[in-house]
């Protein structure tokens, strides 16, 4: 049985989680004895989607299909899913996803799991693993429907590239009798400044209250940018201003799930770290040895952000003209 | 104008997460139940404002079993006009999707509010699915929402940034944080809501499409190893050889 794999794309480019959801599907494909097909959008490089498991690509050219528009995404997955005869549709758990994977699920009777954190165990049934509670803990749910709709959670399967290659066709859907009545005005950018999104970044620097005030975050975006890595913060910060909403980490901000999340005078309360805990290393520096952050971190350093960020960004420095 | 704000009844943030009965359920003993923080703070207190300025309806629908009910009325105290509880436990999201959308089909609504995810189960799902069943446009994710004449103006929020919409009436939309401010149900609000009507519909019994088979809890985190303040060159080498984080 085939695998179909959503694959969005921003200006033409295919986002980084969007190669997870492609190698995800092909081993679903792989386990079901059935070939990987991803569906794109608008993609300039396709054909790279066979270095991460694709098979095939079928690439819509139509630009008013769009993720502004999910009924019209959802139809193009419908026609593609009936064309390649795939019965399991992949999606980078995305804003995009968010959109369109519950409209398809609806749509097609198709059980949909969001936030997936391992393969199918199809032993019995087909089981798969989702973050529930924030990241406080997993859930194995098991989808009863034939069809099957699955959004895979960012940073939760490596990517390895191999050196393939896949043919791309292009991909025709008449979507003409669809009318949404939805209008795109304007579509801001928030200054990221080409890091990588929070939700994608494998290593992201976040602060809080404790650095007193948004003039000092000159030393925690040199920290970024010595690692490469994205800037987060706190709500409090968020909320008075200091920092942008976009940057907010948190129950009620975004969550993320990278490699290295080093926090900065932030105490860690309940709802912060629902946003981070999935995490794999988290770094606390805070001049309160009771900050409850220590509890859930691997490494801590107790003590003064203002003497310890100033010291450890040199010693990243150095790290980094020392091992490239 | 008459709006839909669907919501779900959720532990409470500080909620302790534990399982029950072979870890197949949530355990629920001691637990706070609360409307759902993204379905109250943004969407309910949207839709309140709007109808507050433009005049109009607000319905508050959970689909819940009559325990339910204690919460559904902090709805009511906050503002909506009546409230419908559909009458079945809730068990996965293509249920709720459908019975939501079974009760609000030609009821006129001309917007449908709801929060982005539930802070349980963060799936993200019921809102589009709702559009979906109900032929309607969805925008998710939004963190803005203006109303003018027939037509809604929402900011949605994307990877890295965000995106300005226009959509006619009706249509889903799931809400996030900038969306409104929570209030706090006042004492008026809190007697008023006693006697504003809470009706019981029955359910429709929609065959779910998934099922939970089982509960993990992660492994305790072991404990944090501290640097010295003045050593931070040591946590650099632990990062790098350790940790491999960089």
């Amino acid at each position: 049985m085939s695998v179909l794999i959503f694959v969005d794309t921003k200006n033409g480019e295919i986002k980084k989680s969007a190669l997870e959801a492609v190698q995800y599907g092909s081993k679903v494909a792989a386990q079901l004895g059935g070939q990987a097909v991803a569906l794109t959008l608008n993609a300039k490089e396709a054909s790279v989607l066979g270095s991460v498991g694709a098979s095939k690509v079928l690439n819509v050219t139509d630009a008013s299909i769009n993720a502004s528009d999910p009924q019209k995404v959802v139809e193009a997955i419908v026609k593609a899913a009936n064309t390649v005869g795939a019965k399991v549709v992949v999606f980078a758990n995305d804003s995009t996803a968010k959109a369109v994977a519950p409209r398809l699920s609806a749509r097609s009777g198709a059980g949909l799991v969001t936030n997936v954190t391992s393969l199918p165990d199809t032993s019995n049934g087909f089981v798969v693993s989702k973050n529930v509670f924030s990241g406080k803990a997993h859930a194995l749910v098991n989808i009863l429907s034939d069809e099957k709709v699955l959004c895979i959670l960012s940073n939760s399967f490596p990517v390895v590239k191999s050196a393939g290659t896949a043919p791309v066709e292009t991909f025709s859907v008449d979507v003409s009798a669809i009318n949404s009545g939805i209008t795109v005005k304007e579509v801001k950018g928030m200054g990221t400044g080409g890091a990588v999104p929070l939700p994608e970044a494998e290593l992201v620097v976040s602060a809080g209250r404790g650095l007193k005030g948004p003039e000092n975050w000159g030393m925690v975006e040199e920290m970024a940018t010595i690692l490469g890595a994205t800037t987060a913060c706190s709500r409090p910060v968020a909320d008075i201003g200091w920092r942008p909403h976009h940057e907010h980490v948190g129950q009620t901000g975004v969550a993320i799930r990278p490699n290295l999340y080093i926090a900065i005078g932030i105490s860690g309360a309940i709802q912060h770290l629902a946003g981070v805990n999935g995490s794999k290393v988290i770094v606390v520096i805070n001049k309160d040895p009771e900050a409850p952050f220590f509890k859930a971190a691997d490494y801590g350093i107790v003590g003064d952000a203002f003497e310890v960020v100033p010291k450890l960004n040199e010693a990243f420095r150095k790290f980094k003209q020392a091992n490239g | 104008m008459k709006i839909l704000v669907p919501i779900s009844v959720v532990p409470d943030t500080t909620s302790k997460i534990a399982f029950t009965d072979g870890e197949t359920k949530f355990n629920e003993d001691g637990i706070q139940w609360i409307v759902n923080p993204y379905d109250e703070w943004y969407a309910l207190v949207r839709a309140l404002e709007i109808t507050e300025k433009d005049g109009g309806t607000v319905t508050v629908v959970s689909v819940g079993d009559a325990t339910a009910e204690p919460v559904i009325r902090k709805a009511l105290a906050l503002g909506a006009n009546d409230a419908v509880r559909i009458d079945v436990k809730p068990t996965e999201s293509y249920v709720v999707a459908k019975e939501l959308a079974n009760y609000a089909k030609g009821q006129g609504f001309d917007m449908i509010l709801l929060g982005k995810e539930t802070i349980n189960y963060n799936g993200s799902e019921v809102g589009g699915m709702l559009a979906e069943f109900l032929n309607l446009p969805y925008i998710s994710l939004a963190s803005k929402l203006e109303v003018n004449g027939g037509v809604a103006t929402l900011e949605r929020g994307i990877e890295g940034g965000s995106e300005i919409l226009e959509v006619k009436m009706p249509f889903v939309a799931s809400a996030s944080k900038g969306m409104a401010e929570q209030r706090i149900p006042n004492m008026r609000g809190i007697m008023a809501a006693r006697t504003k009507p809470l009706t019981v519909v029955p359910a429709s019994n929609v065959a779910a499409k998934t099922a939970t088979v089982k509960y993990i809890l992660p492994a305790p985190k072991s404990s944090v190893k501290l640097v010295a303040a003045d050593n931070v060159d040591e946590l650099v080498r632990l990062l790098h050889e350790e940790a491999k984080a960089i």
